[in-house]
Parts: C-alpha cells; structure tokens; sequence
C-alpha cells in the first residue's frame, strides 16, 4: 500500500497491564502499529495474545481497576485518545471509533427492541430526533441486508438468526459513519456460509464508506483476502508485522509459519494428522527472560531461552521478534519460490 | 408477516410466564382474591353510602347505652363501640392498608433498585462502601428506625413535601401523619432489594451488551438504567410483590400498638387494635378485619410465589 493519504491510528508502545491476584498479567506489553486512512489491517494471534486487549485500549474500554494502560501513545486522528477524559472519550467511541463484538448472540441487549438500541447510537451522536433516528435504523438495516427492515426493525434480538443480529451490530457500528471500525472476531461464532456473507458485507463497507478497519482473529483464513497489513501477536507482543501477501509468502517468524501450517489445506494432505503447534501459550503472568515461544519453537536454541529476541527489521515493511529472523526468512524466500 | 409475527410473540418471557402463573391454582385465587379487594375498597365504600347512607366515620347521635351490634342486614360487618358501620370502616382501613403497601412498595423499589445498581454496576470500592452501608443499616432493629422516623417527623415536624403529597388527597394532620408512615416504611424496606438488585447487576454487566453499549459511547447513568435495569425486573417484580404483604403486616403492627395510623382514619392493623379492647363480648370486631387483612396477605404471598415461580422456568414442574 504505497498511496497513503495519512494516518488514522498510530499506537506507539502501548502497554496495558492487569492486576491479578497471581501477579501482574502483561496482556498487552509494548505493541506499535500504524493504520493509514481507508486501510485494514489485521491483527492475528492465539486465544490470550492481547488481541482484544489491544483494541479495548485503543477505545479506552479497559475496565480499571484491575487493568491500566501504563504506556504508550495512541494517537486518533491527531487526538491523542489516552488524555482524553471520560466524556470526550464518549464522543468518539460509537461516532467516530466503532466496534464490532465477537458474539452476536450476547451483544445485543435482550430486553431491548432492535429499533431502539439502533436509535440510541444516532439520537446520542448525531442529535436525530425520534422519527429521524427511527428512519436510519430502517435504511441502516436495509444497507446491512436485511430483508424488510421496516418490520424487522421493531423485533427483538431474539427473533433474529446469529448472522442476522451480526448484521444488526455491523448497522449499529456503521450507524454515525465513523472513521475506525474495529472488528473483534465477528465471524468466529458464525458458521461458514454466515461468515463469507459477513466478510463481504464488511468489505463491502469498507470500501464504499472508506472505512479504516482493524480485524482481529485467530483464522489466517479469514484476513487473507481481507487485510493490505497483519501484525502477528503471541503474548502480548508483536512477533511479525508485514504486508498481507508478504506475510503469507514470506514469513519471518517461525510462530507465524507455524500458524500458516496450521491451516488445514485438503487439496494436499488429505489423509495426513493436521499440523498443530505443539503445547500451549505461556501464562502471561509469569513469561520466561527469554522467548515467550522458545518453549514451542522447533528451532529454537539456547539463546532463545536466556535472552528476549530482538525486533528485527526484514524490509521497509516487514520487522520480525526473533533471534533468527533473517534466517526463517531466507528460508522461507528460498523455499516459497 | 404478520402471522409469522405472531407466532414468534407468542412465546415471549412474558407470555410464557404468564401462562405458567395461570396453571398455578393458589396464585390465580390469590390475584382473584386481591383484584377483588381492590374493587372492593375502591368502590365500597361510597355504595354503602348511597345504599344505607353510612360512612366510615358517622356516629349514630342517638344516646343508646350499647351501639355495638352483632352483624344484621343493616351492618353486615356490624358496628364498633362508638356505632360505626363495621364493613364502611374495613374497605376504608383496607384502602389505608394497601396503599401503605404500594407507596411503600415502590419507595423501596425506587431506592433500593437505584442503589443496588449503582453497587452493583460501579464495583470494587464504590460498591464496597455501599454495601457496607447495607450491612449497618440491617443491623439496626427497623421498628426502631420506623418509631423513631415517626416520632421525629410526626405532628408539627412533618416536612414540607409530604404535607404537600397528603394534601393532594385532602391533607390534614391524619392524613400527614399516614404519608410519612408511607414513606417511613419504604425507606426501611429497601434493604434486601437493594442487595438482589446488586446481585443481578452483578452477573449481568460482563455481558457483551454492556461492553457493546460503552462502545457505542452511552453514559454510564444510561447503560445502568436503560440496559441493565430492564434485565434485572424480573427478580425485582418477585420481590417487590413480596415485599407489598410484608410492609402491610408491618404497618399493621405498628397501627396496632398506636404508632401507626390514628382515628378518625383506620386501617386493618388499627382496626385491629380497637376491636381486641372487646373480643369477649363483641368478637366480630376483630374477626372480620382481622379475616380480611389475613386473607389479602395470603392472597399476596400466594401471587409473589406464583410469580417468581413462573418467572422461573427451573423450578417448574407442570
């Protein structure tokens, strides 16, 4: 993505940290990334990689206490959003950063009617009056795909399917047209055929409106067709950050390629065990002096235990936390080809 | 559409409860029982006007030595010890009574929800604090609370607004003295549903709505009363319905042993208290407000249980 017409987002060594009774849990520990206007980046990692912690940040959602953000910039739009206070934070989150949750079937309010959780977002930021904010839900519902939005709109959440109230939550987030969406896992409790429709819906949305998107999952699959950058997070750090087709071709770390060979692929291995990476993510509480994925690693030496790994530069583009980074990525170059 | 619309309505939280309730024998006698005494008090009165022209407190002026009579035609209830009409005075004290109830009642609703979800919904120190609070205010006996409540603010002390509230319905010293014992009532009953309420915000503000509604940029105030509360009613109606009969009998107690409602103006529990002067030689006095106050609180707790029941789906059988 070289034409770039500015930056929306810049988090600069952001570090949010939690309180816990078993220690300080540093779920997010020193994570940089940029996002350029109209831009979509994802953001991969295991399930306790501070995906969503990142983003809870970025919209100052962090329940506080136990958590805190001790470090780092985040710059909004030229606002810096961490010395914001608590009501100029309100009139950013909904209008000009929305989010879209991971399941549907909680996120919605149940006791409420879908027409007013809709309206509340515009009467709350865009000052409509009842029968103007009534009038969006409907073409907000309708822009979504829902079939007969003007009687859809005054159901309940329960009378919707999962995909349908994962519609209903993308109309609620895309309501006030904000500039930053962030998609936290919104396909991963819907099944397959669902999530195709949704993934398309966003990138539909995405490029009529010009959004700026951060999605964040755990299925390669799903960002390959969707993202321009990824930055791959494994304990609270970023361990690969590269351009989406570099990334799948030419990975530089070897937590990465082992998520990329975690990817089942039918066509070629059918009959074979699927690949997975051996053992479980360290407990964030108490991380080792050295690598946090040594201990998984199959190519891991006895530096890799003792000393952190650097954040190593690939390219212009393409940085990578390992002690062999140049190594794996020669490799995979050579190897790709 | 429309009929497909149907359909889905039907089985709604409250339809479905609703259903249930009706299955449950002991709570449609109970709603059966109050919805009557309603209509009862609420038009009683002003028919036995018409009809025989007693009100509730119209002394007969003729100088008989005994004006209580047993019941009879005239006096179904029979007539006190000063000659009034029985019957007038217990729909008068059951209009008394079960308004203490509901005003109550929903005093204790409107504080003790505020409170419980604000604990609840602020967390840590904030809820600490006020649920420390909670605990004080429960170790004190509340009779003691309601006497002294009464005593500071009764008769000349009584503050501006409830003179206000009471004047709407006629005013008075009487009438004062019965709103503050009102709202005397409702500031100790709010305790345990202040605690249920937290309970319920407790468990429901992980949810990702609430999250999905902060992100939305509602205030705090606004996810507490307008995303929250709602989720919370159900629990809250069961309790408030149980909480009705329980300040009545109260009230009662406190009527009973003078604190309470004052003559001209009855309630059941005063009622009460007048006719145990005479129950060896005039028993009705007692027995037939004493019946109807038993009745309407069975009948309440009767219809609490059924709904709480019905409200919730595990503990059903049929």
């Amino acid at each position: 993505m070289s034409e770039t017409n500015g930056t929306i987002l810049s988090v600069n060594d952001l570090r949010t940290y939690f309180q816990t009774e078993d220690g300080l849990v540093k779920a997010v520990d020193g994570i940089s990334f940029e996002l350029e206007k109209g831009e979509t980046l994802g953001i991969v990692g295991e399930s306790g990689s501070g995906k969503s912690v990142t983003n809870l940040s970025v919209m100052r959602l962090i329940p506080e206490p136990p958590g805190k953000i001790v470090n780092g910039d985040i710059i909004f739009d030229g606002i810096d959003v961490r010395k914001l206070n608590i009501d100029e934070i309100r009139k950013l989150r909904g209008k000009r950063m929305a989010m879209i949750f991971q399941d549907p079937m909680t996120s919605l309010n149940p006791f409420l009617k879908i027409s007013t959780q809709l309206m509340e977002v515009t009467q709350l930021h865009l000052g409509h009056s009842k029968d103007q904010a009534y009038q969006h839900a409907v073409d907000m519902l309708r822009t979504v795909g829902i079939p007969a939005p003007e009687k859809r709109v005054d159901n309940y959440p329960h009378e919707f399917s999962g995909g349908m109230r994962q519609r209903v939550m993308i109309a609620m987030a895309l309501s006030c047209e904000p500039e930053l969406l962030i998609a936290d896992e919104p396909t991963t409790a819907l099944d397959v055929t669902i999530q195709a429709q949704i993934l398309e819906l966003i990138k539909d949305l995405k490029t009529q409106r010009g959004t700026s998107v951060i999605f964040i999952t755990h299925d390669l699959g799903v960002v390959a067709g969707m993202t321009d950058k990824i930055i791959v997070m494994y304990a609270g750090k970023v361990f690969e950050s590269a351009p989406t087709r570099e990334l799948f071709k030419n990975p530089a770390n070897p937590y990465t390629k082992g998520l990329l060979k975690s990817v089942p692929d039918p066509a070629h291995e059918e009959g074979k065990a699927l690949y997975q990476i051996p053992g479980l993510p360290p407990d964030v509480a108490h991380l080792p002096d050295g690598c946090p994925f040594a201990e998984r690693c199959d190519r891991a030496e006895d530096i890799c235990t003792k000393e952190f790994p650097p954040f190593i530069q690939i390219n212009e583009n393409h940085h990578s936390l390992c002690h062999f980074a140049k190594e794996v990525y020669a490799e995979s170059t050579g190897g790709g080809e | 559409m429309a009929e497909n619309k149907k359909v889905v309505k039907g089985t709604s939280l409250w339809k479905d409860a609703w259903k249930r309730l009706l299955k449950n024998k002991l709570a449609v006698f109970g709603m059966i029982v109050i919805a009557f005494m309603v209509v009862a008090v609420i038009i009683g009165p002003p028919i036995i006007y018409w009809t025989t022209g007693f009100t509730p407190d119209y002394i007969p002026s003729d100088s008989k030595l005994i004006k209580s009579f047993p019941p009879s035609l005239q006096h179904p209830m029979g007539t006190d010890e000063a000659g009034r009409d029985l019957l007038s005075r217990v729909l008068q004290g059951g209009r008394i009574s079960l308004m203490v109830g509901i005003i109550s009642t929903l005093v204790s609703l409107i504080v003790g929800v505020s409170y419980g979800a604000i604990a609840g919904y602020m967390g840590g120190r904030i809820d600490n604090v006020m649920m420390r609070i909670v605990d004080i205010l429960y170790a004190i006996p509340y009779i003691l609370i309601v006497i002294v409540l009464m005593a500071a603010f009764g008769g000349e002390n009584t503050p501006d607004w409830i003179a206000a509230i009471s004047n709407l319905f006629g005013g008075g010293a009487g009438l004062n003295q019965i709103f503050l014992l009102f709202f005397a009532l409702g500031l100790v009953s709010w305790l345990t549903m202040a605690r249920v309420v937290r309970g319920q915000i407790l468990s429901l503000k992980n949810q990702e709505f609430v999250l999905a509604a902060q992100a939305t940029g509602v205030s705090t105030m606004k996810i507490i009363f307008k995303h929250l509360v709602p989720n919370a009613l159900g629990p809250v109606i069961v309790y408030a319905t149980l909480t009705i009969p329980s300040v009545m009998l109260t009230e009662a107690f406190l009527s009973f042993l003078g604190i309470g409602v004052q003559a001209p103006y009855a309630s059941w529990g005063s009622l009460c208290a007048d006719g145990i002067k005479n129950i060896a030689i005039y028993p009705w006095q007692l027995i037939f407000p004493g019946v109807t106050m038993a009745l309407t609180l069975f009948s309440l707790n009767f219809l609490g249980d059924g709904i709480r029941d019905a409200l919730d789906p595990q503990t059903r059988k049929f």
